[in-house]
C-alpha cells in the first residue's frame, strides 16, 4: 500500500475481458494478460511436467507407455491425497508436519481393524476404513484445537504429532513387524482397475457434468443480468476437459499386464474426485472463503465475525483426514504396514507437491489443483528415473531442484509484479 | 439534522487497571451530520470507539442509541444496532477480491453454505455505484492491486452497504496521499449527505475542517468541548487539544460555543 503513489485513476487493472472475441483469441489474450501482470499460474510447472515427459520418453523405452502410465497414477495417488490437505493448511499460513505418521496411523489403524480375529474374520473394509479416517480427524481436532485455542504455534504441534503418531505406529508394529492387508475392499484404492466400458462411462459422466455445472453458472449470471463469460473460453475448456476424460481413458485402456487388460485403476478416480470436491469446498463454500480469509489477513477476518479458531481446527481435520486417506492407499499399494511406514520422504513429498503447484508457505494463496499438479510432477521424477535405471539419490537431488527452481521463479516473478506497482 | 441524537454517550467511564482511559466522557452524533472526534494521543479517543463497537464494554454510563438505552457487548451486537466501523488498518484481506471483502463473514449463501456470487457481486457493484467510487476497474479484482484510496474506499463501502446508521472511520487518511485523501474525504461528505450519521477520527486538522459539521474534542479521556466547525478555528481547537481544560457539559449542547478556553 505504501509503495503505491500513482495518481488515482491510472492504476491497471486487468483489462476486462472482450467479449467479441473468440474462444481461442480470448484464452490467448487471458495467457498475455497474465503473463504482463506476473501472474503465471501453472502454466511454468504444466510445462516443466511435458518436458519431463519427454525427456523419460527418450532415456527410457519403458517410461512412455500405458502401463506405466497407470503405474504413475496408482503412485502419486497417496502423497497427493496428503499434499491435498497441506493446501488447505499452507493457505491458513500455518503447516502439518504430522501428516506422513498420521497417515501411518491412518494405515495402521485400518491394518489392525481388518486383521482376522481368533473368533473368525476382521471388520470389513469398507467399516474399517471410515473408522481409520475418523480417527485420523479426532487426531486433528486435538491438534488443531492446542493451535487455535492455546496459541501453540503448529510447527511445534505438529512436530510432536510427527514424533508421538510414528512412536505409536513402531510401539504397535514392535511385535509382527508387520502388518499383512488381505481385505480386498482396502487393496483395491491400490490396485482396482475399471473394466473398459466403465471407463468410457466415467469419462462420459465427467464431461455430462462438467458441461451441466458449466450451464448452470451461466443461467445464473444471466438472472442476475450480470456479464457472462466468453462463451468461446467456455467451449473451449468444456472441450478441453472432454479430450482430457477421455484421452485418460483411451491410454488407459491399451494397458495390458502379461495378457490380463488393464483399465482406469480406481486410484485415478479417487484423485479427480478429491480434486473436484475440494476445490469446490475452497472455491464456492463459506467455509473456504473464510480459510482464504484467514490465511490472507486473520485479524481482518476475527473483527469481519469469522471464528477463526473454529476455522483453523477444521482446517487441521481435513488435513489428518486427508492423510488417513493417502496413508490408506499406501498401504494397499504394498498390501502391508509395516514400522517404517510414513517415514522416508513421504511428509516432504507431500509439502513439496503443494508447494511446486504454486501454493504459497505464507497464506492466503494456492488451489487444490496445485497440489494436483506438483503430485504428478513428482511421482512422474521418480517414476522416470527408477524406470531409466538412474541411481536413487537422483530422485531427490532432481525433486529438490525442481522445488527450488518452482519456488524461485513465483517469488521473482511475484517480486516483478510488486516492481511494476501492482 | 434530527434532534434526537443517533447514538448519544452520557458519562462513560473506561479503566484498564490503575490507568483511567475514559473519565464522564459525553459524545454525540446526529443523523446526517459529520462528527470529528480529536485529541492528542492516549486522549481516549480509540477507547471510546471501542466501547461503542462493542470491543470493549464501558465500566459506567449509558450508551443511547436512537433515544433507547442499548447495552453493546461485541462487534455482532453493534453491527446489528447499525454501527460500523472502520478501522486504521483496513482490515481488508489483501488475496480477496473486492466482492470478497465487501462480503466478509457475511457472505450470501443458501442452506448448504454454497455461496451466492451473482448477487453479491450485484448489490456490490451497486453500492459502489451509489457511492460514486468509480476508479476500480473491476471488482473482481484482488485488493492487492488496489491503491492506497480504493482500498480505503473499499473498506468504507463495506461499513455502508449493511443498512448502517453510523459509520465510524479509524484516521480514514493516515496513509494516503494528497488525492487519495482528496477521494476519501469526498466519500465521507458523501456518506452524511445520504443521512448518516459519520464520526471520524483524525488527526489531521485539515481533514477534519474539511469534512466535519462538529468536533468534539478529548483531552486525557475527559470532556474539553464540541465546537461548530462554523464558529471556530484550527487554532482555537489545537489549544483546546493541548492545554484545554476538562468541561463538564451536561448533556452537550447543540452549539458549545465557548465551551472550553
Amino acid at each position: 500500500m505504501s509503495t503505491d503513489v500513482q495518481v488515482v485513476g491510472q492504476d491497471a487493472g486487468p483489462p476486462p475481458e472482450e467479449v467479441s472475441a473468440s474462444g481461442v483469441e480470448a484464452l490467448v489474450r487471458r495467457g498475455l494478460d497474465n503473463l504482463k501482470s506476473g501472474n503465471l499460474g501453472v502454466l511454468p510447472i504444466v510445462l516443466a511436467l511435458v518436458f519431463i515427459v519427454v525427456f523419460f520418453s527418450y532415456r527410457a523405452t519403458n517410461f512412455f507407455t500405458s502401463e506405466n502410465f497407470g503405474n504413475i497414477i496408482i503412485q502419486m495417488a497417496g502423497t497427493t491425497m496428503l499434499a491435498y490437505g497441506v493446501v488447505f493448511v499452507l493457505l491458513l499460513g500455518e503447516i502439518d508436519l504430522s501428516i506422513s505418521y498420521v497417515a501411518g496411523i491412518g494405515a495402521l489403524a485400518v491394518a489392525e481393524l481388518q486383521k482376522p480375529t481368533s473368533s473368525g474374520s476382521g471388520m470389513s473394509g469398507l467399516i474399517a476404513m471410515p473408522l481409520a479416517i475418523g480417527i485420523c480427524i479426532v487426531i486433528g481436532a486435538v491438534q488443531g484445537s492446542i493451535v487455535a485455542r492455546i496459541g501453540v504455534p503448529s510447527f511445534v504441534v505438529t512436530l510432536a504429532g510427527f514424533l508421538i503418531w510414528q512412536g505409536v505406529i513402531v510401539y504397535k508394529l514392535a511385535e509382527p513387524g508387520s502388518i499383512i492387508i488381505q481385505d480386498r475392499w482396502i487393496n483395491y484404492t491400490g490396485s482396482y482397475y475399471f473394466s473398459h466400458t466403465a471407463g468410457w462411462a466415467i469419462a462420459a459422466g465427467v464431461t455430462g457434468v462438467y458441461a451441466l455445472v458449466t450451464l448452470g453458472g451461466i443461467v445464473g449470471s444471466v438472472r442476475a443480468g450480470l456479464k457472462v463469460q466468453n462463451p468461446g473460453l467456455i467451449a473451449a475448456k468444456l472441450l478441453g476437459i472432454a479430450v482430457a476424460a477421455f484421452g485418460v481413458i483411451a491410454v488407459c485402456n491399451r494397458a495390458s499386464i502379461q495378457g490380463t487388460p488393464l483399465g482406469l485403476p480406481l486410484a485415478g478416480v479417487i484423485i479427480v474426485v478429491f480434486l473436484v470436491v475440494l476445490t469446490y469446498l475452497a472455491k464456492r463454500t463459506t467455509f473456504g472463503r473464510h480459510v482464504y480469509a484467514v490465511g490472507g489477513n486473520a485479524e481482518a477476518a476475527r473483527r469481519a465475525g469469522i471464528n477463526v479458531a473454529r476455522i483453523r481446527i477444521l482446517v487441521f481435520m481435513i488435513s489428518s483426514a486427508m492423510a488417513a486417506i493417502g496413508g490408506i492407499i499406501l498401504a494397499a499399494n504394498v498390501n502391508s504396514v509395516d514400522t517404517n511406514f510414513g517415514g522416508g520422504t513421504l511428509l516432504l513429498d507431500a509439502i513439496s507437491a503443494a508447494v511446486i503447484g504454486g501454493t504459497s508457505l505464507f497464506g492466503g494463496r494456492g488451489e487444490v489443483r496445485n497440489a494436483f499438479i506438483g503430485g504428478a510432477v513428482i511421482a512422474t521424477v521418480s517414476n522416470g528415473l527408477n524406470t531409466a535405471n538412474y541411481n536413487p539419490g537422483t530422485i531427490y537431488m532432481v525433486t529438490g531442484t525442481i522445488l527450488l527452481l518452482a519456488v524461485t521463479l513465483d517469488t521473482v516473478v511475484r517480486r516483478l509484479q510488486v516492481k511494476s506497482g501492482r | 439534522m434530527t434532534d434526537t441524537p443517533l447514538l448519544e454517550l452520557r458519562d462513560v467511564t473506561k479503566s484498564f487497571g490503575s490507568v483511567q482511559a475514559l473519565t464522564d466522557v459525553d459524545f454525540e452524533v446526529r443523523s446526517g451530520e459529520v462528527m470529528a472526534l480529536v485529541g492528542d494521543n492516549g486522549a481516549g479517543k480509540t477507547t471510546l470507539i471501542k466501547c461503542v463497537a462493542g470491543t470493549h464494554a464501558a465500566d459506567s454510563g449509558e450508551i443511547l442509541f436512537a433515544g433507547q438505552e442499548v447495552h453493546i457487548h461485541g462487534p455482532k451486537d453493534a453491527a446489528r444496532l447499525g454501527i460500523e466501523v472502520v478501522y486504521q488498518d483496513l482490515a481488508l484481506c489483501d488475496n480477496l477480491d473486492v466482492v470478497q471483502n465487501m462480503y466478509l463473514g457475511r457472505e450470501a449463501h443458501d442452506r448448504l453454505q454454497r455461496l451466492k456470487e451473482p448477487p453479491m457481486e450485484q448489490k456490490t457493484a451497486e453500492t459502489m455505484k451509489s457511492l460514486a467510487v468509480t476508479t476500480i476497474r473491476s471488482i473482481r479484482q484482488p485488493v492487492a492491486t488496489l491503491s492506497g484510496g480504493q482500498r480505503q474506499s473499499v473498506a468504507v463501502a463495506r461499513a455502508v452497504m449493511w443498512n448502517s446508521k453510523l459509520v465510524i472511520l479509524d484516521e480514514p487518511t493516515a496513509a494516503l496521499g494528497v488525492a487519495q485523501t482528496e477521494q476519501v474525504l469526498e466519500l465521507v461528505r458523501r456518506l452524511a449527505h445520504q443521512g448518516l450519521a459519520v464520526v471520524i477520527i483524525s488527526h489531521n486538522l485539515h481533514d477534519v475542517f474539511e469534512t466535519a459539521n462538529r468536533i468534539t474534542v478529548l483531552r486525557l479521556g475527559r470532556n474539553v468541548g464540541v465546537y461548530e466547525r462554523e464558529q471556530t478555528t484550527q487554532q482555537e481547537v489545537v489549544a483546546a487539544i493541548t492545554a484545554g481544560m476538562p468541561t463538564k457539559v451536561s448533556g452537550i449542547p447543540q452549539t458549545a460555543t465557548g465551551a472550553a478556553s
